[in-house]
């Protein structure tokens, strides 16, 4: 199914202004990032670039620091480095950062509708004090309808399946009209039919310039889908389009003898 | 009409007017504040706070300032001390609390000891309320806290049910998450050292954790939990209050036994959770199942 001719009427001013201005989004430069936890490095001396209007997939082994390398790049843990996007340090510029947590680090029995989750995407654009603009609450319908869950509207997110829950995070995502979007994971657990719509919105984001990236743990035969790759194991392995980072020697240093189902998807 | 009197009758007291207008506002309060408790698992921070308060109290009568104002530097000084020990060791917060939240009890208890003849005071007093004791002065004390609480929570209720949730999705959406955690420290804080007189420091989280649990399991959203919280916690402050003038049952424990008691009706009927909806069958089988479920 195609939302997305629906999405752009209901939002004329997403649709008016988002491939226009966003075509012009600067790269966004990683230099040197190192994250130390007490005395274990988890991250060394990370240098790479993020290009807008293409899919990016951070991969690596368990523990190769492929969430810590997002959480770090927004300032959620603290790093040594930088990370530059345009003229500024990201960490000024979070406004314009869409970022969704792995779907369970977050209590879903909280007492919260899905309405209530989609709206917390608005509320960094509303401003402290301030009450949510009807213009607020058309993007959050938008968002909702985009990902194919508005007749869940007024449901408790904890009766949710874990694909409808990730797709409550995805509406959040999109409300939050942000130009750079961060997934941690997001399909781990859910079905195939949130996946598509996942990878829909994904490249729906990238087409009109955005700057996308994922965490992904599994990669299988979805990892067709990513034109950049950034492979990790605690030190930069490689990073660049897929074709090129995909090459037996780097997969074999950043997953050792593991590599075997990897290489006819390069 | 017997029964109106019997209601009205303690109203012709002033110190049982004042009792339960302050009752209720403490229950108002706790039940806003608690929520917030509850919904990020953090029941014990309210434990440790409400205790941490002790030591303000006694160095308050020892410069002869306000009360509520001691009891708050230490609260608020203790969820510091708590983070501080978090982060500079390998400790988890729940063993910072503990150390942090018995510390400042002993050494509130200590005080109080040695000051309690020369300031004419009584510990028992700190420990389990004294609501009789109100005085007109605690009552607009109270109702200012109150004000500031619910001011704070109207003002920030998007910020913080989006904090609560997701601290890291807030944090990166460029939240100032610091600056709300502490203003939730603040609000609990707030909220303990106004409860202080009802119920005690000790029976504080009864009131904190109690009223927002109950609704908790009869509605779905957040500011519902808070305002059918709120009106459970402010239904057990007054018959609480009327249960202890005419049986004469300590006044704190009688509040917090009536949230008890409508906590475990909500357990056991709530169209969501009901043990007893749930199960379907008659009530026997039904507790046997539940019995059996626990010992398995």
């Amino acid at each position: 199914m195609n939302y997305s001719h629906e999405f752009a009427q209901s939002l004329p001013h997403l649709a008016a202004t988002g491939r226009n201005t966003c075509a012009d989004l600067p790269p966004l430069q990683v230099v040197g990032l190192t994250v130390d936890y007490g005395k274990a490095t988890a991250l060394r001396d990370i240098h790479l670039t993020l290009q807008p209007g293409r899919l990016s997939g951070v991969f690596g082994p368990n523990g190769a620091g492929k969430s810590t390398l997002v959480k770090a790049m927004l300032g959620l843990v603290s790093a040594t480095g930088s990370v530059v996007w345009g003229d500024r340090p990201l960490a000024e510029q979070l406004d314009r950062v869409a970022y969704v947590p792995q779907r369970n680090q977050v209590d879903w029995l909280y007492p919260a509708t899905v309405w209530d989750v989609v709206m917390m995407g608005r509320v960094r654009k509303t401003g402290l004090f301030r009450r949510f603009s009807a213009t607020s609450r058309q993007v959050a319908r938008a968002a909702l309808a985009r990902v194919g869950i508005d007749h869940l509207r007024d449901r408790p997110i904890g009766e949710l399946s874990g694909g409808q829950q990730q797709r409550v995070f995805l509406a959040r995502a999109l409300a939050q009209e942000a130009d750079f979007f961060c997934f941690d994971e997001p399909f781990v657990g859910v079905d195939q039919k949130t996946q598509a719509v996942l990878f829909d919105v994904f490249q729906e984001l990238t087409q009109s310039g955005k700057l996308v990236l994922l965490v992904n743990h599994d990669l299988g035969e979805s990892i067709t889908h990513f034109d950049d790759l950034i492979l990790l194991n605690t030190e930069l392995v490689a990073s660049g389009p897929r074709s090129w980072v995909l090459t037996q020697n780097n997969l074999y240093r950043a997953y050792g003898g593991q590599v075997s189902f990897f290489r006819e998807a390069a | 009409m017997a029964v109106f009197q019997a209601l009205i009758e303690p109203l012709h007291y002033g110190f049982m007017q004042r009792s339960l207008v302050v009752a209720l506002l403490v229950g108002l309060v706790c039940a806003i504040v608690g929520s917030y408790l509850l919904v990020q698992r953090m029941a014990l921070l309210g434990d440790a706070i409400s205790h941490s308060v002790m030591p303000g109290l006694a160095i308050a009568f020892i410069l002869n300032i306000n009360i509520f104002v001691g009891a708050f530097v230490a609260g608020i000084l203790s969820t510091l001390l708590i983070a501080w020990i978090r982060v500079r060791s390998p400790l988890k917060e729940d063993a910072a609390m503990g150390i942090v939240f018995s510390s400042f009890f002993a050494l509130g208890i200590t005080l109080i000891t040695r000051i309690q003849k020369q300031n004419k005071i009584d510990l028992n007093h700190f420990l389990f309320g004294n609501i009789l004791s109100v005085t007109p002065r605690d009552v607009i004390d109270t109702a200012i806290i109150v004000a500031i609480v619910v001011g704070v929570v109207l003002l920030l209720y998007k910020e913080l049910l989006f904090y609560t949730f997701d601290p890291l999705g807030a944090q990166a959406a460029g939240l100032p998450v610091n600056l709300l955690n502490f203003g939730l420290m603040v609000l609990i804080a707030l909220a303990t050292v106004a409860s202080m007189k009802v119920v005690g420091v000790i029976l504080v989280l009864a009131l904190l954790i109690i009223p927002g649990a109950t609704a908790y399991l009869l509605v779905r959203r957040l500011y519902q939990v808070m305002a059918l919280g709120s009106v459970i916690a402010i239904t057990a402050s007054i018959s609480g209050m009327y249960l202890s003038y005419f049986y004469d049952l300590p006044s704190g424990p009688a509040i917090v036994l009536v949230t008890a008691a409508a906590f475990t009706l909500a357990l056991l009927f709530s169209p969501r959770y009901g043990v007893w909806v749930k199960s379907q069958n008659t009530a026997l089988p039904a507790l046997l199942q539940e019995i059996r479920q626990l010992l398995r």
